[in-house]
């Protein structure tokens, strides 16, 4: 059974219980969220705590600008990630499901809620909606919880961690709407599909969401979405918190759990773009999505998006790229949330990947990209 | 066994007021911002009082020691 290309029925739950969480294990199912924690490893630590009162949240928030797959999922398959979420609610022991959706994502809300219209009424009452709202950290679990119990999307301080203390706090499992579909199939027929959703944007012919086998190189991924639309110049894996590679290297790259490709968005840049330009807009877009609680986040986000800026829009000047240098290391592992260390790994990539062209950048316009 | 000391800062607290490095330059500095940058690894002993003193003093109270035991 495949994700998005079989059909979304409503059958009886398979019966479930804690050796689900030794399948999970043994599958290697790592969360396709962004972060790629091993997914066993998440539930397990909410079964030890809960007494019955843990809590599911479903994570489709979303809020990667390039990614489109949790929608495109929740809209062709809710009844598979709410089998998903009903069954990680059986075998950790919960009494509440929230659904976390981006509230800018009313296609695939709307998809949900038809779905859970259609369910019984002993799984209605343990599912209750929350909307994400169209922030990057919106999606870190601390962040959900917050708003769940707060009503503010921002990070917390951790620990405690979210399957320590979370929703009313609960032990919470809080885990991507992909994911939770792999463990629904794994569930229902003893395996995980072994594949994978990926997005596929920019310079390629038909951008969008593809279902690709575990272990399919970027190339193969890249061909499904119709070939290179332009001669490719770099490809970014993994989206604002994912790095640039060079294409060379990205391309033989095999997409598996341990591959580091984040929330899977491919993102090709095209020989036609500018990749300082492409990295100082998307530094500008990372630093306003700091959620401004953390100094160094908020401060230095701001400060290296500027000097991107400057190289962009003025040409390259040696002091730049040393404060560069010097704040991407000193910024990283200082937030209460990973939202600046991604930043920063962000952009060491692309110091690394075109490093000659922020070396001998010309001053150039720098044009805003979504 | 034997205890450790380390410094952590809650880093959504901190306002950046910069004591903590006037009291401590030892082990902490500030960044272009104003705001610490601890020196790795655990407390040497010896700076212990002062450490105690800047968690003290630090006007949010966004400092703290924390004891853990380290096997040898």
């Amino acid at each position: 059974m495949r994700l998005l290309e079989s059909p979304d029925q409503i059958a009886p739950l398979p019966p479930v219980g804690p050796g689900l969480i030794d399948a999970i294990q043994r599958s290697g199912l790592a969360g396709r969220g962004g972060a790629g924690f091993p997914t066993a490893v998440k539930w397990r630590a909410v079964a030890q705590r809960s007494r019955g009162d843990a809590v599911i949240v479903v994570n489709g928030a979303e809020g990667e600008p390039q990614s489109k797959k949790d929608r495109v999922l929740m809209g062709a398959r809710p009844h598979l990630v709410l089998d998903g979420a009903f069954i990680a609610a059986r075998v950790l022991r919960a009494r509440r499901i929230v659904l976390y959706i981006g509230e800018r994502h009313t296609a695939a809300r709307d998809s949900m809620l038809r779905a859970l219209a259609q369910r019984t009424e002993p799984e209605r009452g343990l599912v209750s909606v929350a909307a994400a709202p169209p922030r990057y950290v919106a999606g870190a679990e601390a962040a959900a919880v917050h708003l769940i119990n707060d009503g503010v999307a921002t990070p917390t301080n951790v620990p405690p961690y979210p399957f320590e203390r979370g929703v009313d706090g609960a032990p919470t499992l809080v885990q991507n709407v992909e994911t939770l579909a792999h463990v629904a199939v794994l569930a229902r027929t003893g395996a995980i599909p072994g594949t994978m959703l990926l997005t596929l944007a920019g310079g390629v012919s038909r951008a969008g969401v593809v279902e690709v086998e575990t272990g399919t190189t970027v190339a193969d991924a890249v061909a499904r979405a119709g070939g290179p639309s332009d001669l490719p110049r770099g490809v970014l894996v993994g989206g604002y918190f994912g790095r640039w590679m060079k294409v060379e290297d990205a391309l033989p790259l095999r997409l598996t759990p341990e591959a580091g490709i984040g929330c899977g968005v491919i993102g090709i840049l095209p020989t036609s773009r500018c990749p300082v330009c492409e990295t100082a807009a998307i530094m500008r877009y990372l630093a306003g999505e700091s959620s401004a609680q953390c100094g160094p986040c908020f401060f230095g986000l701001r400060a290296l998006a500027d000097a991107c800026t400057r190289i962009a829009s003025q040409g390259s000047n040696a002091a730049d790229l040393a404060r560069l240098q010097r704040w991407s290391a000193e910024v990283r592992g200082r937030g209460a949330c990973k939202h600046p260390d991604g930043a920063v790994i962000f952009l060491s990539s692309a110091l690394t990947v075109f490093a000659g062209d922020f070396e001998h950048h010309q001053s150039h316009d720098v044009r805003r990209t979504a | 066994m034997s205890t450790e000391h380390h410094l952590v800062v809650d880093r959504i607290k901190c306002d950046g007021r910069g004591l903590c490095a006037e009291l401590l330059p030892e082990l902490i500095r500030l960044d272009d911002w104003g705001y610490p940058i601890l020196r790795p690894g655990p407390v040497p002993e010896h700076l212990l009082p002062l450490v105690q003193r800047a968690v003290e003093d630090c006007p949010v109270l966004a400092i703290a020691l924390r004891r853990s035991e380290r096997r040898e």
